[in-house]
């Protein structure tokens, strides 16, 4: 027997720690070769960690949420002698260790969600009765809800065929008269614990970073998205088959690079520590996207070397990693200003949180037909607004409303996009 | 005399109104009741506790008599048993004295006032007691009224001479030679079966096609073969129609013939009902529930401060439901929250066998909307029974089907009166048929049919 330290690989570009958020195996469990034995997570991207040997788990190296530094112990794994090639059925199974299929390990100890209700016992279990029917309980429980002035009509019973037992009647005086509201409606005081761990971590810590950093200032504005919508209808219709289905975002991210090469501040990393205001040349937009995880953040890096179809192209490619889990970490970081939209769920107004170190968020919200004064009548037109946040302590008010002035008329007259 | 106020005034001192008046004293309420006669009521004088002192000595003369037949216990030998009735009647009364005393001790502990006489209400806070000292004027901020039952007579009947109603037959010094009972409800029965252990001479007559009407027949059933056994003629569908000549009892038959029993003593048991007049209720604005004073929930009458508890308010008029209400109406009027919630209130025939209810039939269980289900364990199969020679009857268990809560407890045998508890408190405490049978029930005893049932009705008994 021989025992096999697996160590935090590097799993990433200048990564020095990552968090376990997932262990798929646990101690005792039997893995094969290239086996994934835990999910980590950088400051961006999961990564998956396969074995390098066969064997048995015999350590872990952290709990689901414990942070590693890179090179430490991550797993143990005793492989038999000369680490053998097990077959299917050929491993004697370990006495206490009931052998799960190597080849789908279990999912071991994910963070459990445990229930804590607040008082111990938990209120209003049971079925409820049908109406009129007689509750019943004992004497002295009868006599308690008596003397509490409890209608112990209204109280669920978790005993033997609905008996209301003492227990019962404590967690619905602790419920308090919400809980009287009647049998089909009560009050949940049950708390949930979920514990924040991998991605939802990253994404609470980036924003307490932005909102702690950066004084926002939002601005928004009404475009009139009527021609463009109808050029972006035009160009869907006419476009070659190697081409993607263009949405409004192209647009925007190339009315952005025209908008930024006018303004290069919107376009900049300000490093608050260092007090430098890094303004980049090249123009790399973060699309906020959400995935089942959670939000990201993939960047589509140099639009202002791209067209619009090839813009699309490539967020159609990061939309699809970024929901299928498998963007690499370079796909997700690296922006220099940031784009969100929730699309139909749009809303009217929203007030975007800054991508730290950015210094500018652009949120686009719902497109809606709206009637619009012209001068002597009202018309429908497609209106969209504009939701963007600055970072004020680097970017005047004023130059903020000309950016998204500016961008309002490009997006009006769409035209301009391609001059 | 001078007039006595108090906080609570009790209106007789039967088991409703006595218990009313101990708990309203033990809560410190200024308390006086008044009873015309001894305390205790139809219950203790003339009622549960004489009629059971008399049906156990005819159980004990006719043992000692099959005894002396070489009919019973092998082994057992005895010569011309005899029975003194007149002996019999002091020590029951004996018994009686004991208890009442024992009531008016314990009302006089509990620091209440006992005056003696008539009471007749002037209003609802005031009775006027007619005393042997003259008339007394009681007022109360609280009324209890626990003026209780008395025999139904029936017009072709009036009482005197001959015709007796059960207080007269518990009274009697020698049985008479030839009985008949007009009523086979449950207080004709037991009188008339231990008249007949005494060597009277029974005929039963009954204007309903069943005894005991109030119980399904298989209850019954073991009763009526009792009965025949002793040699008990039981009429039923028979009517009767008056005494003819002083000296025999005129019967309209079922068949619609008319027939004449000759009887020393015609013992008219044919119901109880509330005591409703005589003491001023013509001065009351009480809501009436057909024959019986209308209470709610709290036993409060449609006046304020006035309360009613026992056979006045209702069926079945039975002393430990009088006395549960007695003591609930004390802790209301002591300022506590009660309410009449009881599941059940048992009942017990003192026949022979003995039968006794609790909960719902399944008849009455089938009526009230629910899917039941339903067992019974017979004493044939219960080592206790046979060895006290008492192999007939059975308990019976009804339960929902769909959650076998128990809806009800029945049983028909000898010594079944003190199942009564256990059924009860299954019932009070909302037990399922398998918290029933997962009880342990003592070896050897009758109660062992109580699991047993339930574990039949669940499909897996294991005596049977």
């Amino acid at each position: 027997m021989a025992e096999h330290v697996i160590k935090l690989p590097d799993v990433g570009e200048g990564v020095a720690e990552a968090e376990v958020v997932e262990w798929n195996v646990k101690v005792g469990d039997i893995v094969q070769e290239d086996a994934v034995l835990a999910s980590v997570m950088t400051d961006k991207a999961a990564v998956e960690i396969p074995s390098p040997v066969a064997g048995t788990v015999s350590w872990l190296g952290a709990e689901v949420g414990e942070t590693l530094a890179v090179g430490s112990p991550l797993v143990k794994i005793e492989t038999a002698g000369d680490a053998p090639v097990p077959s299917d059925e050929g491993l004697p199974a370990e006495p206490d260790a009931p052998a799960p299929a190597p080849s789908k390990p279990e999912p071991a100890s994910a963070p459990k969600p445990k229930r804590s209700p607040a008082s111990g016992a938990q209120p209003q279990t049971g079925m409820p009765r049908r109406e009129g029917e007689k509750p019943t309980a004992s004497p002295a429980v009868r006599k308690r809800a008596r003397e509490a002035g409890i209608d112990l009509r209204q109280v669920r019973g978790s005993g033997p065929a609905g008996r209301i037992t003492h227990e019962d009647l404590e967690a619905f005086i602790e419920a308090g008269p919400l809980a009287s509201a009647g049998t089909a409606l009560r009050a949940d005081t049950s708390v949930n614990d979920v514990k924040v761990v991998g991605l939802r971590r990253k994404i609470a810590e980036k924003m307490a970073l932005s909102k702690s950093r950066i004084a926002h200032i939002t601005y928004v504005d009404e475009v009139d998205v009527t021609a463009l919508e109808d050029l972006r209808a035009q160009l869907n219709r006419q476009k070659q088959e190697s081409q993607p289905k263009l949405t409004l975002l192209p647009f925007l991210m190339r009315a952005m690079v025209k908008a930024i090469a006018e303004q290069p501040a919107m376009n900049a990393h300000y490093d608050d520590e260092a007090g430098v205001i890094h303004q980049h040349g090249g123009v790399h937009i973060g699309i906020a996207a959400q995935t089942p995880n959670g939000l990201v953040v993939p960047v589509v890096k140099h639009a202002e070397a791209r067209d619009i179809w090839n813009c699309g192209s490539e967020m159609n490619r990061l939309a699809e990693v970024a929901k299928a889990g498998t963007a690499s970490r370079d796909d997700l970081s690296g922006s220099t200003i940031t784009i969100t939209s929730l699309g139909a769920m749009g809303g009217l107004v929203t007030t975007p949180v800054i991508n730290h170190p950015e210094v500018a968020i652009v949120g686009v919200n719902k497109i809606q037909v709206r009637p619009v004064w012209d001068g002597s009548q009202f018309v429908p037109r497609k209106m969209m607004n504009l939701s963007s946040s600055f970072d004020h302590r680097v970017i005047d008010g004023w130059d903020a409303a000309v950016f998204v002035q500016r961008i309002k008329s490009l997006l009006e007259a769409p035209a301009m996009i391609f001059i | 005399m001078k007039d006595i106020s108090c906080t609570v005034l009790v209106v007789g001192a039967g088991p409703g109104g006595y218990v009313a008046a101990i708990r309203a004293g033990q809560l410190g309420l200024d308390t006086v009741i008044v009873e015309a006669k001894k305390p205790g009521g139809t219950c203790l004088n003339v009622g549960c506790i004489p009629s059971k002192a008399l049906i156990h000595a005819a159980d004990e003369f006719l043992k000692v008599r099959e005894m002396a037949e070489g009919r019973r216990t092998p082994g057992i030998r005895l010569e011309s048993p005899s029975f003194d009735l007149g002996a019999c009647r002091d020590w029951k009364d004996g018994i009686v004295n004991r208890l009442t005393n024992g009531v008016a001790g314990l009302l006089k502990k509990a620091r209440v006032k006992t005056v003696e006489g008539w009471a007749t209400f002037r209003d609802g806070k005031t009775v006027e007691v007619t005393t042997a000292t003259g008339p007394q004027v009681i007022r109360a901020e609280h009324v209890i009224i626990a003026t209780g039952s008395e025999p139904v007579t029936l017009p072709s009947l009036p009482f005197g001479g001959r015709v007796i109603s059960s207080t007269e037959a518990l009274a009697l010094t020698t049985p008479p030679e030839r009985l008949v009972v007009v009523g086979a409800g449950y207080i004709g029965l037991e009188l008339g079966t231990a008249f007949r252990k005494l060597g009277s001479d029974v005929t039963v007559v009954e204007a309903t096609d069943r005894i005991l009407p109030l119980y399904d027949a298989d209850l019954t059933r073991p009763v009526a073969n009792r009965l025949s056994d002793l040699g008990i003629a039981v009429h039923l569908g028979a009517k009767a129609r008056g005494m003819a000549g002083g000296e025999a009892l005129l019967v309209e038959t079922a068949d619609g013939s008319e027939t004449r029993f000759p009887a020393d003593a015609v013992l008219v048991t044919v119901g109880r009902r509330p005591l409703t007049e005589g003491w001023g209720r013509e001065e009351l604005a009480l809501d009436m529930d057909g024959r019986f004073i209308a209470i709610d929930e709290h036993c409060r009458t449609s006046m304020r401060g006035v309360y009613a508890v026992g056979d006045v308010t209702g069926e079945p008029m039975l002393a430990h439901r009088a006395m549960a209400q007695g003591e609930m109406v004390a802790e209301i009027i002591a300022g506590e929250k009660r309410a009449w919630d009881k599941v059940s209130v048992p009942a017990v025939c003192f026949t022979d066998p003995e039968i006794v209810t609790a909960g719902l039939s399944p008849d009455q269980a089938r009526g009230a909307g629910f899917e039941i289900k339903t067992g019974q364990f017979p004493f044939q199969a219960n080592g206790r029974a046979m060895t006290t020679e008492s192999e007939e009857g059975f308990v019976r268990i009804v339960a929902r089907a769909d959650n076998h809560l128990v809806l009800g407890l029945q049983a028909v045998g000898v010594g079944v009166s003190e199942l009564s508890s256990s059924f009860s408190l299954a019932l009070e405490m909302g037990c399922r048929l398998e918290d029933v049978a997962a009880t342990i029930h003592a070896h050897p005893t009758l109660s062992e049919a109580i699991p047993e049932a339930a574990l039949r009705t669940l499909g897996h008994a294991l005596h049977i």
